[in-house]
């Protein structure tokens, strides 16, 4: 049992130790985990700590405008570089506005570690001015918790939040502060734990040796092989090993959602992104496939369409550092619970000495004939959409993704936020290279896009980074606008303005009769432009396809190399998202057009 | 079919929220729990029994395996095992009936721990299914009020576990 008591009397010395108050042992075990940036937001039950924060220099704090913001940016900061963002609010309404970004990075199995200012000690459980449970009410959306209970166990609770967010499959750690425990007059010695060791967490490492020559010995016999790659690869920086054995078997890949990027979206071999708003190819190439190795990816829902109906032929090896992912929604035949760096090196070493062994394997002409029958895929539909441009058409806005691509030369680092524009751009916008594509694709939170290309931007300052939202998700967190000019970020908004919340209208169309109920706004939109020029950064508008090349290439110009740019960009509020996957059917049964499905049948 | 599972895990605030969160959040039911520190005080055991069939099974034991508090997880049921439960019970006894519940209680290895003029308390262990024979066999018309602790059980042979 702990006893409900203010800590008001100092620790006893240890030796050689400093001693320090709780408020700035939080600050300087954040500095001796390498935190460069707290993204965060002051109030009461934070005020020691950010009194801490004040009177030193190594970690910037950025005041962001609202707390989702601030987990968003951090997440996005965690996402491109690897290392875990870190957050500071305060309790109450600090800490639930923080609830929507954490659930965003815990659902993406992104490592954060969130701080929250928490009443006094004392008065927990009194229903104290600010008081929330914020253990309890965080306890669904984080890998793991703490509650400190006295100003020496700071260090501890910081290095352990540090070593569980980051490691196996990784997430968020929130560590709640009660104010007491940072008072400034409570001294404790301050020793950092640089090594961190807990009897009940030993995340998986190398996989089973067994298991992995089963693997191979399964890829060499496949006669129509995919590779089926997701998140957890580039999290798990498996991306070049991934690449060196796809391209030496020379085997179809495709990518999830959080996928896009781990294996070059540019190259041939790569057949887009799968599932619900997947490329025909992919979701053709896996339901016909007799052999899917599914790396670092969890079968969801928008994956797998009707798990029942799931790729009938195919056996399944699956690679996971989760024991929890695998065999979830559709059964493994082969799992692999391991590092997925780990486990993919082991694997390229065992597919090398038996294709040196045996050179007959995997079988040319069998796969000879898949890839004929993808190509045949890849011509029948493809991403085929007319882009020539006619002065007096409407822009689609797939059009505007492809110009967000030549403009920024494939090499930005793209944000979105969540709607049919995310999809356009997961579609569109051919990532090259692991880490550049930011979303949030498991909670499919709106409002991320723009707090997202901050963090990255504070991540990479140099970088060009783009954020492609819908004008229903920017307005969930423009406020952050102000942050922009604060800190000067030069990052560039590419708005596909819909005048529509256009993902929901969409399944209005499709599924509910057109009935557009509650999914557009009755012409009472802001005019962006002006808006953002009110918060001090520069906006365009584009409302005919003739503008957007050079609105485009002015956006992204040297000239604005130091401005925060808004393009509102019109595009056709009738397009629709194709393909999409039919409800309660196979990865093979996709909508392909309002007017065709891929089993030839009209539908509308 | 039922299992019987059981955890060890850290003896700290907040642990045992944890898991009951968890069955709460994925869905899984429990039937019974029970939990108290072990002879280490730094570990608690838990002991809960739920209904599933084997994925089901083996995703409950996987995330409980992912909570970080737990150290160990086991399915008792996939090898011999003793499960015991305790039950006491409040009977009403009288006239005729008094004698009869004595011998049932008798015959169930029960113990009388409280008399009144009334009824008795019986108090009873075993197997759940003994426990609900019981309460068969007295008849639910004289059965007042039961309060049971939930199952606990331990593997059979050599086989410990501990952190
Ligand atoms: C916070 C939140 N609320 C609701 C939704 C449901 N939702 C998904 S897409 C969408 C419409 C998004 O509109 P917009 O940002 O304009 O993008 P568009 O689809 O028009 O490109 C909505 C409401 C969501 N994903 N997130
Ligand atoms: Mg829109």
């Amino acid at each position: 049992m702990t006893t409900k008591q203010d800590n008001n009397t100092s620790a006893e010395p240890v030796e050689g130790a400093e001693m320090l108050s709780g408020g700035d042992m939080l600050v300087r075990a954040l500095q001796d985990a390498g935190v460069e940036y707290i993204f965060g937001y002051p109030g009461g039950s934070a005020l020691h700590i950010y009194d801490a924060i004040f009177r030193q220099q190594k970690i910037e704090h950025i005041l962001v405008r609202h707390e989702q913001a601030a987990t968003h940016m951090a997440d996005a900061y965690a996402r491109v570089t690897g290392q875990a963002g870190v957050v500071l609010v305060t309790s109450g309404p600090g800490a639930t506005n923080a609830i929507t970004g954490i659930a965003t990075a815990y659902m993406d199995s992104i490592p954060m570690v969130v701080i929250s200012g928490q009443v006094p000690t004392s008065v927990i459980g009194t229903d104290a001015f600010q008081e929330t449970d914020m253990v309890g009410v965080s306890r669904p959306v984080v890998k793991h918790s703490f509650l400190v209970r006295k100003a020496e166990d700071i260090p501890l609770a910081i290095s352990q939040a540090f070593h569980i967010a980051t490691t196996g499959r990784p997430g968020p750690v929130v560590v709640d502060v009660p104010k007491d425990t940072t008072d400034p007059d409570v001294l404790a010695p301050y020793v950092y734990p640089r090594e961190v060791k807990l009897r009940s967490y030993s995340p998986a490492s190398r996989g089973n040796g067994r298991q992995i020559r089963k693997a191979a010995a399964a890829l060499l016999a496949a006669k129509r092989p995919i590779i089926y790659a997701g998140g957890g690869v580039i999290i798990g920086n498996g991306s070049e090993v991934l690449t060196r054995i796809a391209r030496s078997l020379n085997y179809p890949v495709t990518n999830t959602l959080m996928g896009l990027g781990c294996f070059p979206g540019d190259d041939p071999q790569f057949i887009g992104m799968l599932g619900m708003h997947g490329t025909f190819e992919a979701n053709m190439t896996m339901h016909n496939a007799d052999l899917i190795l599914a790396v670092g990816a969890r079968f969801d829902d928008r994956v797998t369409n009707n798990p029942e109906r799931f790729c009938p032929d195919a056996t399944i090896i699956h690679i996971d550092v989760d024991p929890a992912s695998i065999s979830k929604i559709v059964n493994a035949d082969i799992p692999i619970v391991g590092q997925v760096t780990s486990v993919l090196e082991d694997l390229e070493q065992i597919l090398d000495a038996q294709r040196q062994k045996n050179p007959e394997q995997p079988e040319r002409k069998a796969l000879e004939d898949w890839w004929r029958r993808i190509e045949e895929w890849r011509g029948a539909h493809g991403l085929n959409h007319q882009m020539t441009i006619e002065p007096d058409q409407p822009i689609l806005p797939q059009m505007a993704i492809q110009k967000l691509y030549e403009v920024t030369g494939g090499d930005a680092y793209i944000t979105s936020d969540v709607g049919q524009h995310q999809m356009f751009a997961a579609q569109y916008y051919k990532f090259a290279k692991p880490r550049r594509w930011v979303n949030s694709g498991g909670l499919g939170t709106m409002g991320f896009g723009l707090p997202a290309a901050m963090g990255v931007q504070f991540a990479y300052p140099d970088a060009t980074v783009a954020c492609v939202t819908g004008e229903g998700s920017f307005m969930m967190n423009m406020q952050e606008l102000s942050t922009c000019l604060q800190y000067g970020l030069p990052i560039k908004i590419i708005a596909l303005n819909n005048q529509a919340l256009g993902m929901v209208k969409q399944w209005q169309d499709m599924q509910y009769g057109g009935r557009h109920s509650n999914s557009t706004y009755s012409d009472s939109l802001p005019d962006f432009k002006t808006l953002v020029e009110a918060f001090g950064h520069v906006g365009f508008k584009v409302t005919s396809a003739a503008d957007l090349d050079p609105v485009m290439r002015e956006a992204f110009s040297s000239k604005l190399k130091d401005k925060t740019v808004f393009v509102d960009v019109w595009v056709d509020p009738h397009e629709h998202v194709y393909p999409m996957a039919i409800k309660g059917g196979s990865m093979q049964d996709m909508y392909l057009s309002k007017i065709t499905t891929s089993m030839q049948g009209d539908y509308m | 079919m039922r299992h019987i599972i059981a955890v060890l895990l850290e003896n700290e605030a907040g642990a045992l929220s944890r898991v009951v969160g968890l069955f709460a959040q994925r869905n899984y039911n429990i039937e019974t729990l029970t939990v108290a520190p072990t002879e280490d005080p730094t570990l608690s055991r838990l002991t809960l029994t739920t209904f599933g069939d084997d994925g089901k099974i083996e995703q409950i034991m996987k995330h409980l395996y992912k909570i970080i508090e737990v150290v160990k997880v086991v399915d008792l049921s996939e090898s011999e095992h003793v499960e015991r439960e305790l039950m006491l019970v409040k009977v009403r006894a009288e006239g005729a009936v008094r004698e009869e519940v004595k011998r049932t209680a008798d015959i169930f290895r029960g113990q009388i721990i409280d008399v009144t003029p009334t009824g008795y308390t019986v108090q009873l262990s075993g197997p759940s299914d003994k426990l609900d024979a019981f309460i068969r066999a007295v008849g639910k018309v004289s059965i007042l009020e039961v309060v049971r602790s939930g199952v606990s059980g331990i593997s059979r042979g050599e086989k410990v576990l501990t952190a």
